[in-house]
């Protein structure tokens, strides 16, 4: 995984409450057995509409998404997740997100910076006043950033110390979790023998 | 001080832990099925790496398999190539698969249980979100994404941080005709989408306890809508009679010694919850959603509410959004409203015991005019016990369409699909925009709202049927 500390790209506000994964990607395009080309289908329902803000001019290029509280409700697709990265989003912000969203997040190396709702309200704001503005996500001092001068916005995001640190070093879990194979074998050695299993072998 | 149930589960299954680290848990059990599961064979396959349990591990085909034609070549071919690409899979990496045709193929959800797989005390997961399904038997069961069926795959563990407990205890008896559906609807309506975020949930109390096992896998498999990480209920005499004799259940000796450890499985009575919700299943009646959330939702004697009416701003544009989407009129009684199709089936609600209430409630009525009833079994096994029992009759000489097992029109990845603007009353678990074919409008209901539905035309209980000629 690739290593992240600090992005500052255009962002792009989506004003909605609740996008459930069926709407950021829906399973009509889930078909794929890749984890590459799910950007077609990001928004698949709301793309056709013409003035949808991912079709506007001002942020072609968008990387950074600032939604509406409970994004990413619903499926567990971690293809929500592909489909935002594949096509070009590198974070998130939020007021809250759905638990397996931000575990998909974390584990594909898309950064989900919970903020305070006012924060996403502010940021939207000067997304008004400036479309196309740029907002940085800086995961090293957890601090998302946009505007200049005293207008400027600067407020703390919340993300769990271990995900922060896993993406900071751009670590594998599964080459981490096997370091500790001696712990999984001796787990294993007591687990009673009545536990049912799917075969035997 | 004492431990709540699904601590002591949790506790059971920590392989290493350690401060400023997620825990590390032993996974008991592993389903899999077509659609999350091709990418993470493939990490698997690019790091050298082999699936570390087989044995924990068991694997069938759901989401996208048609419902009908079933022994024939799946037409769709990006459908087939992810059926083959499982099959392919599971036999380079040697995990038990139920594919399309097999007597155990079916919903992952389902297939778990009636094989007796689902056990007290365990850990269940699998790539998809209802896998809180399994919570019913008081296991800790819950979705995760693919780069975790690959984490798991590879080293049958997972890393994580221990959730929140949350109790909702559920008092008083539910009135006859209203069911677990109506229960957890009504739930989800209180909490809000969001309600159960970052919690594992234990439902207790009176209606909890008599609610059957597929009753209760009806509640738990929705834990998810209101955003809990996973819903579990205590196992009792119930879960026991119901595990017994299933294929993959302990036997003799290991049953006795499975069955002594299911009974300590009991939240202790000096445990103390993180939050509790106290609901009375007395007042519960049968309840609708109106909206694009399963948090939207009213009783099925009220009307579709008036945007300006919720406090929130953010529910106020959710509700105008759901309202444009749906095509429904603020107050307009949830009576009036017509359903051009009725879908039962589903994880939520597509079990044996589901499908002869429906029957039962059908028989003898004709699916109204301008009106179709898909009936799809959750897997094979089911299909064929209501053949046994005779259910396929009723439901095809009422006017019904009797398939094949899968999870079809809930999420529509197989031929199953609304079409644009068509209105459905269905028995699964979400009514997000477009879940059920683009543009397409959902709502949920229960088993007996859905039958009632089918034969009147527009959302019924079955206490409308009786001025209905049969």
């Amino acid at each position: 995984m690739e290593k992240f500390t600090a992005h500052t790209g255009v962002a792009m506000p989506l004003k909605r409450s609740n996008v459930d994964t069926d709407q950021i990607i829906p399973a009509v395009y889930l078909k794929r057995v890749t984890r590459s080309g799910f950007e077609d289908g990001l928004f698949g329902a709301w793309r056709n509409d013409p003035d949808f803000v991912l079709n506007r001019p001002e942020y072609a290029g968008a990387s950074v998404l600032v939604a509406g509280p409970d994004f990413g409700t619903g499926s567990s697709r971690e293809h929500a997740v592909w489909a935002l990265q594949n096509y070009g989003f590198k974070a998130v912000i939020s007021s809250r997100f759905a638990d397996i969203f931000r575990g998909n997040s974390g584990k594909s190396g898309l950064v989900a910076a919970q903020v305070g709702e006012k924060v996403v309200q502010r940021i939207w704001d000067h997304l008004d006043e400036f479309p196309g503005a740029t907002v940085t996500v800086d995961l090293e001092s957890r601090t998302v950033r946009a505007g200049e001068g005293p207008d400027a916005i600067e407020d703390s995001f919340d993300i769990d110390d271990y995900t922060r640190y896993r993406l900071l070093e751009g670590l594998d879990d599964i080459g981490i979790t096997m370091s500790h194979g001696d712990d999984i074998e001796a787990y294993e050695s007591t687990r009673p023998s009545w536990k049912p299993v799917t075969q035997r072998l | 001080m004492g431990r709540t149930l699904a601590e002591k589960v949790w506790d059971e299954h920590v392989v290493r832990s350690a401060p400023g680290e997620p825990d590390l848990l032993y996974i008991d059990l592993h389903l899999i099925h077509e659609v999350t599961s091709p990418q993470a064979f493939d990490g698997l396959r690019l790091a050298g790496r082999q699936v570390r349990r087989p044995d924990l591990t068991l694997a069938t085909e759901d989401h996208n398999v048609p419902t009908l034609d079933w022994d024939k070549p799946i037409a769709d071919p990006v459908s087939k190539t992810q059926v083959d690409t499982l099959r392919r899979n599971a036999a380079e990496f040697g995990v038990r698969l139920h594919p399309l045709g097999d007597i155990e193929q079916g919903i992952v959800h389902v297939v778990g249980p009636q094989l007796g797989l689902t056990q007290p005390g365990m850990t269940i997961v699998c790539g998809d979100s209802h896998t809180s399904t399994h919570g019913a038997f008081g296991a800790i069961a819950f979705g995760i994404g693919t780069s975790e069926v690959e984490h798991v795959l590879a080293t049958q563990t997972l890393m994580q941080a221990k959730p929140r407990t949350m109790a909702v205890t559920i008092n008083g008896s539910l009135p006859a005709g209203v069911t677990a559906k109506d229960m957890v609807l009504t739930l989800i309506t209180h909490t809000g989408t969001g309600g159960g975020q970052g919690y594992i949930v234990e439902y207790r109390g009176r209606a909890i306890d008599e609610l059957s096992m597929e009753g209760r896998m009806t509640v738990c498999n929705m834990s998810i809508e209101w955003g809990a990480k996973a819903g579990l209920i205590a196992p009792d005499q119930t879960t026991f009679d119901y595990i017994e004799g299933k294929p993959e259940a302990p036997k003799g000796a290991d049953w006795d010694a499975a069955v002594a450890h299911w009974k300590t499985l009991v939240t202790d009575a000096d445990a103390e919850y993180d939050q509790e919700i106290v609901l009375d299943a007395s007042t519960m009646t049968p309840f609708v959603t109106w909206g694009t959330n399963p948090g939207q939702g009213v009783p099925l004697g009220g009307v579709v509410p008036t945007p300006a009416d919720f406090e929130e701003e953010s529910d106020r544009i959710a509700a105008e959004n759901a309202l444009t989407y749906m095509g429904l009129e603020a107050g307009t009684p949830m009576r009036d409203v017509h359903v051009d199709t009725v879908f039962v089936g589903s994880c939520t609600n597509g079990r044996i015991e589901d499908l002869r209430l429906a029957a039962e409630i059908i028989e003898g009525h004709k699916v109204a005019d301008g009106t179709r009833l898909l009936v799809v079994p959750g897997s094979v096994r089911v299909r064929l016990q209501a053949m046994e029992e005779g259910l396929d009759k009723i439901f095809t000489e009422a006017g019904a369409e009797w398939r094949g097992a899968g999870c079809s029109m809930c999420l529509g990845m197989n031929p199953d699909q609304l079409a644009v603007g068509e209105r459905s009353a269905s028995t699964s678990n979400r009514n997000f925009e477009g879940r059920q074919g683009k543009g397409g409008r959902t709502h949920l209901v229960s088993i007996p709202v859905a039958a009632a539905t089918a034969v009147r035309g527009t959302l019924s209980s079955p206490a409308d049927l009786v001025s209905v000629e049969v």
